[in-house]
């Protein structure tokens, strides 16, 4: 796995630029992401592969966009300082994992092996050895990414028809 | 313990008699919103979701404004994706072409929105109508769908930051200044998950139009929304819209504030964002002088009646510099027709800028308006992040309309009380 390493306030017109929203599917949008401001990434990011992010991770537009092409390349999970809210919910909306750690996004540099535990919240600098806790998930919001999305859960709920 | 006027109205949208900060809530919805770009991801999880009905044709409204009038065949597909839906569930409030305009604009023009109510759309300004004392937020197509589906949509429940207005606005600065302003203070993440309330003996001063662009760009400082309590110009604003009852919340005395900040509205000058973002402000009197190539002056945020008159008072009687692109969208079919009314229409045309149809188009680099490399803007938009209008390597200035019309005169960045 890489660890791809980004700064503060990376947008989601950065993520996914608007000229491609319309794109017909989630692979298509996956071939431009990061696209303006790391022209590398689509055609070098594998499964599994992490990205890093500094503070409000994914500001700007609400476009799901964002999150689904991220998802779409097979990043595993975004690690970041803190993230825009409407980012924030769509991850967790779609079942996309992402973890609010400060102290793990100074301690993990480009080139670094991590491993994550979703379940715990603990992230492992396999590299230094390094270990690091996220901020847990609201039980409601485990809940949402338990059943693998919001509307799943909503109909596991009987809520949505 | 007090509520912000926020907690007040997710606590009713939750049944519940009070809420606090940080709490997780499921809330009714009055309003569900999405446009041609969000709709058809929210129409895919829909169907995927095997989802057979919406919770309320009346309470969900489909504007197709961002690539319309359509500007390539994905595009015209997604709008036939959008129009398909609302046909087959009978979407009452459905804006196609012709009757569409900026969404944010048309919504609280067309009284969909009102006091109390608690409001999703699938656009980040959907913030925007806080100015009317709503409580309304941006979400995702995922939320669209679920709120489609159900009415509900869960929230966290936000701490809020006091913004105390004092003073009264001056000649060329408006709505636009005092938001910029205040992003240039907090930052990009300086109300992040967090209320923006609007207070004080200053609000009573601004028009509709303003309030509608500092909620507008709340979005812009993180805030989860912005509002404004609601007065005598809220209720003028809402006459002939609204027949439905609404109820104005205020802020309880000793409700709980983040932190507050006071804005002295007199004192303001005319401010702008410079690139990549839209807390990188400086006063136009720091800034003047930047050459051009194109002006916008439109949007969700600066597209509406009054934006357009304090935009033709400057270019009144004045030519766009040469080498310049001054591009105009009335952001709803009404303010167009207002602004032909009152001779505008023909003062930017006059001047050599066009006039184009509404449409989110420019702001986010769809059509109407793309830069090319190397290309600086002065727009009336909201974001100025990288290749936001165009290139990576092209620039946009986020300024008012009267600055961006004074820019597009004199061809660099310019105060218009400088002409």
């Amino acid at each position: 796995m890489k660890v791809y390493k980004y700064g503060d306030n990376v947008d989601t017109d950065v993520i996914i630029p608007a000229r491609y929203l319309n794109a017909p599917d989630e692979k298509s949008l996956a071939s431009h992401c990061m696209e303006d401001i790391d022209g590398d990434f689509a055609s070098t990011v594998e499964t599994g592969d992490i990205i890093i992010g500094g503070n409000n991770f994914g500001c700007g537009s609400s476009r799901e966009h964002a999150p689904l092409a991220i998802k779409a390349c097979g990043v595993k999970c975004v690690i970041a300082k803190s993230f825009a809210r409407i980012f924030y919910r769509n991850a967790i909306n779609i079942g996309f994992p992402i973890l609010e750690c400060p102290e793990a996004v100074d301690g993990i540099s480009p080139g670094d092996q991590v491993s994550v535990d979703f379940g715990t919240g603990v992230i492992v600098n396999e590299s230094t050895g390094a270990r690091f806790q996220a901020a847990p998930f609201p039980e409601f919001v485990n809940g949402i990414i338990e059943h693998g999305g919001l509307l799943k859960s909503l109909k596991a709920r009987g809520v949505a028809k | 313990m007090g509520m912000t006027m926020t907690q007040k109205i997710l606590a009713r949208s939750a049944g519940l008699a009070s809420v606090e900060a940080g709490q997780l809530i499921e809330g009714k919805l009055d309003l569900v919103l999405g446009n041609d770009i969000t709709t058809p991801v929210a129409i895919t999880e829909f169907e995927k979701a095997g989802l057979s009905s919406v919770f309320d044709r009346d309470k969900i409204a489909i504007v197709l404004d961002h690539s319309t009038p359509c500007k390539d065949i994905k595009s015209a597909q997604l709008c036939a994706a959008c129009r398909e839906f609302a046909k087959k569930h009978a979407i009452t409030h459905f804006y196609d072409v012709g009757r569409m305009g900026i969404e944010h604009a048309l919504l609280p023009e067309q009284g969909l929105t009102a006091p109390g109510e608690v409001i999703i759309g699938a656009d980040s300004h959907t913030c925007t109508y806080g100015a009317l004392g709503a409580f309304s937020t941006g979400v995702g197509s995922t939320d669209m769908a679920a709120g489609m589906a159900t009415g509900l949509a869960w929230f966290k429940v936000p701490s809020a930051i006091k913004v105390n207005l004092v003073g009264k606005l001056g000649r060329y600065v408006s709505g636009k200044d005092v938001i910029l302003h205040l992003i240039g203070v907090i930052g990009v993440d300086g109300a992040l998950y967090q209320s923006l309330e609007f207070t004080g003996e200053g609000v009573a001063s601004l028009e509709m139009d303003d309030r509608f662009t500092i909620c507008n760009m709340a979005i812009e400082a993180g805030a989860k929304n912005g509002i404004f309590p609601v007065d005598d110009k809220t209720l003028d604003y809402l006459k002939g819209r609204v027949d439905r009852k609404f109820t104005a919340f205020e802020a309880d005395p000793d409700a709980q504030y983040t932190q507050e900040i006071t804005i002295n509205l007199s004192a303001l000058r005319p401010t702008v964002a410079f690139p990549h973002l839209p807390s990188n402000t400086k006063t136009v009197d720091e800034a003047a002088g930047k050459p051009i190539q194109q002006v916008v002056i439109g949007s969700c945020t600066n597209g509406r009646l009054k934006d357009l008159r304090e935009a033709a008072d400057v270019l009144r009687g004045r030519k766009v510099a040469e080498g310049v692109r001054c591009i105009v969208i009335p952001a709803t079919q009404q303010i167009y027709l207002d602004a032909m009314a009152e001779g505008l229409v023909a003062d930017f045309i006059q001047a050599g800028a066009v006039v184009s149809t509404p449409t989110c188009g420019p702001c986010l680099g769809g059509h109407m308006g793309v830069l090319s490399d190397g290309e600086w803007a002065v727009s009336t938009t909201n974001r100025n992040f990288v290749g936001r209008m165009g290139p990576t390597s092209s620039m946009i200035i986020l300024a008012s309309p009267a600055v961006a019309a004074a820019s597009a005169v004199t061809g660099v960045l310019t105060d218009p009380a400088s002409l």
